[in-house]
């Protein structure tokens, strides 16, 4: 979620920045505009080209000093080899992307299954304290997770989830519940009420009404939560790093830092992986841009 | 078709709030049956309780015969239209009619021929196909009761339905509903702030207040004897004058000297306010026959009528209703008197009726 914080932010202070710049006249004024945001374009998008570039340049053009930003022969072997092992069959980075998928995709399931119905009660039914439940809730996202990443070690030695998928699945989920329920719960005092009291009077149990009417109306909140969980999950470093050791366990974010640090390093396969981690999560954003603006202020989702 | 029987209805809310302090209601079989008072007086928690939406804390709801304390909203066999239309947005008209049908599992032929009658009733014809965004407010308004006849149920429950209509709508379908209400007979509460409403749709109304029913009875005996100060003040508009006045050697009379008319019998050692319409009073030429002197304060022309507001000896803003062609100048000296009936007499201390 960081990363929206980011994106939204910036647009503030360029704007103040062009405030004096008004009595310039308005051909002053947008030249400043256009400056200013082309410097900050640069500074946010250069990493993320170099990534692409490096991921698509042969490893001598890599190196290269001057370093070569268009004249160098592209190929697709680091690709390759993010998929197929050197000597053939599948790689331990394919391996960890399909973990990355399973955790990622099944924390997420969990926690829209346990969190959608969970808003809903707090939504519509007088649950006693429901202010301090609703605050307790979110005061479990309070603190930032790797505080807990020891407490949760131990615990999870002492019940055998270290390294496995399932243990990184339960945790992933318990930090998403949260965030779901506040997300959805917004969502859910949206569709009015009597949508479900009218169902009831029309013949149909209180779980009947929330599942045909309310559900239904639901679907996109849901949609746009369940990619925030998701991009949170697939992004999670972490935890990943601490509770999983294996390599047919791990996510990718360990694996790709993972290929760092040996006595080389081969850029082209770190940056070809990132591209293909990265990929998942910009078509994500792309889906849900409208809610990473809203999504900021939790809870108060305005469609 | 059944009546309603409310007895001893209370509602506590989990957050302590009372919504409903002590309500009896006895509801006749077909019988239209509005219930009035101002925002947050516990109209709606009452008709919930009565729907099953919402559990009362203690009291018993009879729908016919049955105790339906327990009973769920689906198995009670009413409909209720809300003040927000809840129409499912996804549906069309005609499957918003036909769902409550398909709910009771009747057949195809039934739930077709069904809602053929209720469009028709209704005058939907042109609207079956169109979702409800697509729908006026007085279309949506209309499916809406549309959707809770198609039912056939024992009882309607109505939640200030016509208040997002604009004024005109808001009086087509007043008379709507009361003529379509006459047409099935189908018992019917009414729940509504609005007087006019209550006043020209009610067989009988309830006047709720904080939670307790102040009075109930037909419209013509809650307009002339309001039970209480607080139904005085809260029926008719412009409101009855409230006037302090005392018994002397058999008259009423106020404070200023004005006379009024006096009932049979009247205790004599209370304080006493008597509740005296607009229209039982009358502004004359200074001086007139047993007219006290008031000045006017303002006067408002309303076209068909000018309510007066005049101050007279210490009492201020009496409201008097007078004809178009009577005029007086704002702050000409008038004379003020009493035509009507003996008014109904209040107790000041417990504002009750006494005579
Ligand atoms: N779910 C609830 N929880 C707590 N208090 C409530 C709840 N619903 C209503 N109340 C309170 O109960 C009282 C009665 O509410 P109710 O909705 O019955 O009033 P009403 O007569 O229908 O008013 P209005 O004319 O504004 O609709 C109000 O004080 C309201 O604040
Ligand atoms: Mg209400």
């Amino acid at each position: 979620m960081a990363v929206s914080v980011d994106e939204v932010v910036p647009t503030g202070p360029v704007r103040d920045h062009t405030r004096p710049a008004r009595r310039l006249g308005g051909r002053g004024r947008s030249v400043l505009e256009v400056a200013l945001l082309t410097v900050l374009a640069v500074v946010m998008l250069f990493p993320a080209l170099w990534m692409i570039e490096t991921s698509i340049k042969e490893n001598r053009d890599v190196y290269a000093i001057p370093a070569k930003f268009f004249d160098f022969k592209v190929t697709m072997d680091h690709f390759k080899d993010v998929f197929v092992a050197s000597g053939g069959g599948r790689s331990a980075l394919s391996v960890s992307f399909l973990n990355s998928v399973v955790v990622a995709g099944v924390s997420t399931v969990l926690a829209t299954v346990l969190g959608v119905p969970a808003a809903w009660a707090y939504s519509r039914f007088g649950v006693k304290a429901k202010k301090d439940q609703l605050f307790f809730i979110l005061s479990t996202r309070f603190m930032p997770p790797v505080v807990v990443v020891i407490p949760i070690f131990l615990m999870y030695r002492q019940v055998g989830l270290i390294d496995s998928k399932l243990g990184l699945i339960l945790i992933y989920a318990a930090f998403n519940v949260p965030f779901t329920i506040w997300m959805m719960k917004g969502f859910v005092d949206e569709v009015p009420a009597e949508y479900e009291d009218a169902a009831m009077l029309d013949g149909y149990t209180r779980l009947q009404a929330f599942w045909r009417f309310t559900l239904p109306l639901l679907l996109p909140g849901i949609a746009a939560t369940a990619v925030f969980a998701l991009i949170f999950s697939w992004n999670e470093f972490v935890f990943a790093i601490f509770l999983t050791s294996s390599d047919d366990v791990r996510t990718a974010p360990p694996a790709i830092a993972g290929l760092i640090g040996g006595t080389t390093v081969d850029w082209g396969l770190v940056a070809a992986a990132s591209v293909v981690f990265a990929l998942p999560v910009l078509v994500f954003a792309y889906l849900v841009r409208k809610h990473l603006i809203a999504g900021v202020t939790l809870g108060a989702v305005r469609r | 078709m059944a009546g309603i029987e409310v007895t001893a209805l209370h509602k506590r809310y989990p957050d302590g709030t009372v919504a409903v302090d002590h309500v009896d209601l006895s509801i006749g079989d077909g019988e239209l049956f509005v219930m009035l008072g101002p925002s947050g007086c516990g109209k709606t928690t009452t008709l919930r309780a009565i729907a099953g939406l919402e559990r009362q804390t203690t009291g018993d709801i009879r729908i016919g015969n049955t105790l339906v304390n327990d009973l769920p909203p689906a198995e009670r066999d009413i409909a209720m239209v809300f003040q927000f239309y809840a129409l499912y947005p996804h549906l069309r008209t005609r499957d918003n009619l036909a769902f409550p049908l398909r709910a009771e599992g009747l057949p195809k032929a039934e739930v077709r021929e069904r809602v053929d009658e209720a469009a028709r009733l209704m005058r939907l014809g042109p609207l079956l196909d169109r979702r409800p965004h697509r729908l006026s407010g007085g279309e949506q308004q209309r499916v809406a009761l549309a959707r809770a006849l198609v039912r056939r149920p024992r009882a309607f429950l109505m939640d200030e339905p016509l208040t997002n209509l604009d004024a005109e709508l808001r009086a087509d379908m007043r008379t709507e509903i009361k003529h379509l209400q006459g047409e099935l007979g189908t018992t019917m509460v009414y729940v509504t702030h609005d007087q006019v409403e209550a006043m020209s749709l009610g067989h009988r109304i309830a006047i709720l207040n904080k939670g307790r029913v102040e009075q109930i009875g037909t419209p013509l005996e809650v307009y002339e004897r309001p039970a209480s100060l607080f139904c005085a003040a809260f029926i008719g508009s412009p409101p009855m004058n409230l006037i302090e006045v005392e018994v002397a050697d058999g008259k009423l009379r106020s404070k200023s000297g004005l006379v009024l008319t006096p009932p049979p019998s009247l205790p004599r050692d209370r304080c006493l306010v008597a509740g005296v319409r607009p229209e039982a009073l009358e502004v004359t030429e200074p001086g007139a026959e047993r007219s006290v002197p008031a000045r006017v304060v303002s006067a408002e022309w309303l076209g068909d009528e000018i309510i007066y507001v005049v101050d007279h000896g210490g009492q201020r803003d009496v409201r008097v209703r007078m004809p178009p062609t009577v005029r007086f100048a704002a702050d000409a000296p008038v004379g003020l008197r009493h035509t009507g009936g003996p008014p109904p007499v209040y107790d000041a201390s417990t504002e009750e009726l006494v005579a």
